[in-house]
């Protein structure tokens, strides 16, 4: 915009006025937590975004490194607070194979942790589907979403006493056996789920109103994608069928049979389709890990990493010693270095750990899938309306804990 | 044709009316609401909750200072001292919990040796000052002592589990 003036010379003068600059957050109900975007718009089109992040910053990873291996896995669950036990489950992969345990997890406790690693990524999907056709002016799917959100915490619930921070999956294995009835109630959960799904996608995928605020909206080409760091449905949604249980398959997922859903246009609207495919598919594997579920032990037996059973921790000697021995000094991990990334709801998430053959790590670092999405934000945005900010964040599947870390 | 039965589609509102229909659906099915508090959704034995120190059916607590879950404790929240009782057994002279530090990941049941404490299903603890959620020891048995029912038959059924 500029301004022409006549000052007493009768000079013309121009003034360059700045495009206005918007705060978007950090307490915008669309902003997905604490995310502080300023957005420089000219008119109502963005012109650049630049998001500060930071906001929700505790320190994880320095935490961490004064923690023992077992104390440092609560913290694991408040990265991404909306997939806990994907959180948990790289830093346990990641602690066994400085451990040098990889093979020596029981059969039963790796089919536990797929399962929930699959749970998780439905009660993330549902949580970001529903939120995001909030964002886009849907109310209906958020009230029927929770309600199945519900039923997968109740299976957290069970399994590990909480609806979120769980403390579940530890190295060697899980903390406690799936109790009694669990698995029916999952399979009879597993029966009824799709049924929901459909009706999701009826009120969804061909709505005008849906389509219209997504469609071609945020497009991302599949170099551009890989380019900006992208990983898990955003950059399947652009055409890249990249999965790491598939490419670098972990736990049992060589065994199950599943399929990558891809996009093509990698658009707002490809991102959810590709969401929601991908809940039929962990559907798909969720019923083939709870087949696969025969008795036998949850952990490692090996007291200098696993805990004793209570019962032998009360009648013999070398037990009690070994759970003291646990629980005040933890188990030493031998030095070395390892970079374990596992297939999150969101993307890669990693973490690079170094071991110095203490007891704490001497450096966890953590790689979220958030933060290279996030910053996206400005080549994603650029030359779209405002509204479609709200858009193109709620398509990302952006969750501060793991991005602030 | 398509383009005629798109056309058709788009001007007859249909994947609007459809998505009404769906919900007026659900409009006239069973509620998965429930009335708190006077309804509760469920709670499993593991739920981890208040914290309560428990005592023997005899009366005497069950804490023998051992310090267990002083150390694992990730948050740093729990503080204990301990001396000799008149009697010579040794037990805590101070036991305090800072419930706004806890993280209730459930590491201290998990290290106590002698069941002592264990965090329980209660979730309405909410308090309007900081100060009330400084637990000291007394407020750690008191809360045993209200849920021990209930604490041992959690204890009970989780048994095998543990």
């Amino acid at each position: 915009m500029s301004l022409t003036t006549e000052n007493q010379a009768t000079q013309t003068r121009t003034i360059e006025v700045d495009s206005h600059t918007v705060n978007f957050g950090p307490q915008h109900p669309a902003a997905h937590g604490v995310l502080r975007l300023i957005l420089e718009m000219k008119g109502e089109v963005i012109e650049r975004a630049d998001p500060h992040i930071g906001l929700l910053h505790r320190g994880t990873e320095k935490l961490i490194e004064y923690k023992t291996y077992m104390q440092a896995m609560p913290y694991m669950d408040r990265l991404d607070y909306v997939s806990p036990m994907s959180m948990e489950h790289s830093f346990v992969l990641a602690v066994e194979k400085l451990l040098r345990i990889e093979d020596q997890v029981p059969a039963r406790a790796r089919v536990i942790r797929t399962l929930f690693a699959e749970l998780t990524r439905i009660l993330n999907h549902l949580l970001n589907v529903t939120t995001y056709a909030l964002d886009c002016g849907a109310i209906t799917p958020s009230l029927w979403g929770f309600e199945q959100r519900e039923h997968l915490l109740e299976f957290y619930e069970a399994v590990g006493g909480s609806h979120y921070h769980v403390n579940y999956f530890r190295a060697g294995g899980v903390a406690k056996d799936l109790p009694p009835g669990l698995e029916d109630r999952i399979a009879v959960w597993c029966e009824a789920f799709p049924r929901f799904l459909n009706d999701l996608e009826g009120l969804l995928s061909e709505n005008r109103i849906f389509k219209q605020r997504t469609v071609d909206i945020g497009v991302m080409s599949a170099e551009q994608a890989m380019a900006w760091g992208f990983s898990g449905p955003c950059l399947r949604a652009s055409g890249v069928p990249w999965d790491l249980r598939k490419s670098q398959p972990y736990e049992i997922y060589a065994d199950l049979d599943f399929d990558i859903p891809v996009g093509r246009h990698g658009d707002c609207y490809d991102r959810y389709l590709v969401r929601m495919q991908e809940m039929r598919q962990s559907l798909r594997l969720v019923g083939q890990c709870l087949q696969r579920l025969k008795p036998g032990p949850i952990k490692i037996d090996d007291h200098k990493i696993a805990p004793p059973k209570r019962a032998d921790m009360k009648r013999s000697m070398e037990s009690l010693i070994h759970h003291f021995k646990l629980y005040t000094e933890g188990y030493h991990v031998p030095a070395g270095t390892t970079y374990t990334v596992t297939e999150a709801p969101k993307g890669e998430f990693g973490v690079y750990m170094v071991a110095d053959g203490t007891n704490k790590p001497y450096r966890c670092k953590i790689r979220a899938p958030g933060y290279a999405h996030l910053q996206a934000m400005e080549a994603l945005s650029k030359g779209h309306m405002l509204a479609d900010a709200v858009s193109i964040i709620g398509s990302l599947d952006i969750v501060f804990g793991e991005i602030d870390r | 044709m398509a383009m005629l039965d798109r056309a058709a589609r788009s001007m007859l509102l249909s994947e609007l009316v459809s998505g009404m229909a769906l919900t007026l659906k659900y409009f006239f099915s069973p509620k998965a609401t429930i009335n708190y508090p006077y309804e509760r959704g469920p709670i499993s034995p593991r739920f981890k909750g208040e914290h309560a120190l428990r005592r023997y059916p005899n009366g005497e607590e069950r804490c023998i200072a051992c310090k267990l879950c002083e150390a694992v404790c990730p948050a740093q929240a729990i503080t204990i001292e301990a001396e000799p009782r008149a009697d010579g057994s040794r037990r805590t002279t101070r036991y305090d919990i800072d419930m706004t530090k806890c993280i209730y990941c459930g590491l201290c049941e998990e290290a106590c040796p002698v069941d002592a404490i264990v965090e329980g299903p209660n979730l309405e603890f909410a308090a309007e000052t900081r100060e009330e959620l400084l637990y000291d020891k007394d407020k750690l048995l008191a809360n045993g002592d209200r849920w021990e029912p209930l604490l041992a038959k959690r204890l009970q059924l989780d048994a095998p589990y543990r």
